[in-house]
């Protein structure tokens, strides 16, 4: 890590990041509040230095599209959006699982449903880990919490999303995406060459070889008994990404006796509300899942047992309230607090929610 | 004379293309596909570019274009042929890209994708079946289904006052600065085989050169969709098909 600190949004920081990793390509359409990231790009204008494409797209269908060939050609390359220009994605992401495609998506959330508002919201929770587009795949899902999270997620979702030939998404929100922070940028990194992209991604359709078959990227099977088998592969690969990738962090809670469960921004808010709790002598630990595909299950089954009780917050109307509530199995009551419609929490309403909904 | 010795290699005067592999094609006999995957396989052979094509291949009835032409083959959703090429050719420059697209996939489903590729000049050839039909699921009305002409969603024939007119969408595509080439071609003939043959290599060296979009419509039939014999077919399509969409340039730059 280089010690250059620099200040600016979660959005750009996005951008910035994805020129030093070798990023190839990137495909986007501008949506509110997330236009910084193809607006910095445009503005760094990296196919002068590092040679990467930045193309600003017909839609974001087209953009998601053009992820799905370039990713078909091995290289690493990303969209990024707000949740109605997400929405116009699920089609390509669904046909990317199917066609096992690594690539990386960006939603920096916005209030909903329909056009909504273009204030912060974690609405897309279920659209982005229960498969918002058809079929039985799953979307690596990484939950930044800041700034420099927005930085290293480039690297970490681009990792996995190889690691598995499996799409990955930053799932983000407005506040992060907007708001400044103290961010150290990754090293650069050079772009891989071609030569190294075939010995990396034996798959890819660089151009046919004398030494190989065609490789042919698709995600069409018409033989049930064979695309049985695509699903069973594919179920098998997301459980070795379930016992192998799932990350989160545990704040103050060795003592805790209330355990709050937050993403992203939310659990920014709820950082401040332990402290303001823990003045009052209520013990609140928070457990924050950084991905939430795979979710960090096991983890909170395991401070069921040590808790009184566990509050979500939320962006929402209760989405992830579900999967906690799941992972602990009825051994400790799962309340949850949250706005809606770009409203953002404050320490103090969520401290109220905690006492009124879960302290006893 | 044995069959050997006509068959020496002295007198060969055709061979099937090495890149056209031995699978059965699934297309419907008396199909145009199959020739124009033939022509496309002769072309890239010719110019030597096996190592360097990349195929996308739409969905509708050449859907499967990727299990008889062996070279490297990209499977898109249905109509976004032309953004995957896009990422192809901006990401490998040096590499022949090209789109092989139905009527419903290029003018229906697709139409933005394939304006809007065109009008950015991407360095693509795409290679436009049209013969007015949705023949994969079953002879429903294409955009550029005639007027009159009934398929299973026009069983009283397309009403144009209600079902649009057809759509003549290589004439929008001539009119984009970022094409270089837009022609409509057939291969009804031996001779409109061969000039295909001459328009696919002039759009893939367009490509190869970066002098823009190339789009090559060709007006085929569909017999099982048409509900005729291949020959009626044919003579269908030019009674028909080639005074909406009449063959020739409309821009070859």
């Amino acid at each position: 890590m280089s010690e250059e600190i620099s200040l600016m949004k979660g959005n750009e920081a996005i951008a910035h990041a994805a020129i030093r990793f070798g990023v190839d390509g990137y495909f986007g359409y501008p949506i509110t509040p997330q236009s910084e990231v193809i607006e910095t790009l445009m503005e760094e204008a990296p196919w002068k230095t590092t040679g990467m494409v930045v193309l600003q797209a017909e839609s974001e269908l087209a953009a998601i599209n053009m992820v799905y060939g370039g990713a078909a050609c091995g290289k690493y390359v990303m969209t990024s959006s707000s949740s109605p220009g997400v929405s116009l994605k699920q089609e390509g992401i669904s046909y990317m699982a199917g066609a096992e495609l690594p690539g990386l998506i960006v939603n920096v959330q916005r209030g909903g449903p329909g056009l909504g508002t273009i204030q912060p919201s974690q609405a897309d929770y279920f659209q982005t880990v229960k498969g918002g587009g058809h079929g039985d795949y799953r979307l690596i899902t990484l939950a930044p919490a800041s700034v420099q999270e927005m930085a290293d997620f480039v690297a970490l979702g681009f990792e996995l999303s190889f690691k598995y030939r499996n799409p990955a998404m930053i799932l983000s929100d407005g506040v992060i995406g907007q708001m400044m922070e103290k961010v150290r940028l990754p090293e650069h990194r050079r772009r891989r060459t071609d030569a190294e992209i075939r010995e990396q991604c034996p798959w890819a359709t660089l151009g046919k070889t004398p030494d190989r078959k065609p490789n042919i990227i698709t995600s069409l099977e018409l033989d049930s008994e064979v695309m049985e088998k695509n699903n069973e592969r594919f179920q098998a690969k997301y459980r070795l990404i379930e016992a192998n990738e799932v990350r989160y962090e545990e704040v103050q809670c060795d003592d805790a006796d209330y355990l709050l469960v937050a993403f992203g921004s939310a659990a920014r808010i709820c950082m401040k509300t332990i402290e303001l709790a823990r003045a009052e002598g209520i013990r609140v630990g928070l457990l924050r899942p950084i991905t939430l595909w795979p979710f960090p299950t096991k983890a909170l089954a395991a401070r069921a047992g040590k808790v009184k009780a566990m509050l979500t917050v939320e962006l929402n109307a209760g989405q992830m309230v579900e999967d906690v509530r799941l992972a602990v199995n009825g051994a400790v009551p799962v309340q949850h607090y949250g706005r809606m419609g770009g409203i953002i929490p404050t320490p103090e309403g969520v401290l109220e929610a905690l006492k009124e909904k879960v302290v006893r | 004379m044995d069959i050997q010795t006509i068959k020496s290699p002295e007198n060969l005067v055709y061979t099937k293309p090495a890149l056209l592999n031995d699978n059965y094609m699934h297309y419907c006999p008396g199909c145009s596909h199959g020739v124009v995957h033939k022509v496309i396989a002769e072309v890239i052979e010719e110019m030597g570019l096996q190592e360097k094509a990349i195929g996308i291949a739409p969905v509708g009835c050449a859907v499967f274009a990727y299990n008889y032409i062996d070279i490297d083959w990209q499977e898109a959703a249905h109509g976004r042929a032309p953004a995957l090429a896009t990422a192809a050719k901006r990401l490998l420059p040096d590499r022949l890209v090209f789109t092989y697209q139905g009527d419903g996939d290029l003018a229906a489903i697709g139409t933005a994708e394939t304006i809007h590729a065109a009008n950015r000049g991407e360095n693509i050839a795409i290679i436009f079946i049209n013969n007015g039909i949705y023949g994969m699921t079953g002879g429903q009305m294409a955009p550029t289904t005639l007027s009159n002409m009934k398929t299973s969603t026009c069983p009283e024939g397309r009403n144009v006052q209600t079902m649009g007119n057809p759509l003549k969408i290589l004439d929008l595509l001539a009119l984009l600065d970022g094409v270089c080439l837009a022609t409509r071609t057939s291969v009804h003939t031996a001779a409109a085989v061969k000039k295909t043959h001459r328009l696919v290599r002039k759009a893939f060296e367009n490509s190869m050169a970066g002098k823009g979009t190339s789009i090559i419509e060709v007006v085929s039939t569909c017999n099982s969709g048409w509900k005729m014999t291949p020959a009626a077919a044919n003579d269908w399509m030019v009674e028909h098909m080639f005074s909406e969409y009449p063959i020739g340039d409309l821009k070859n730059i």
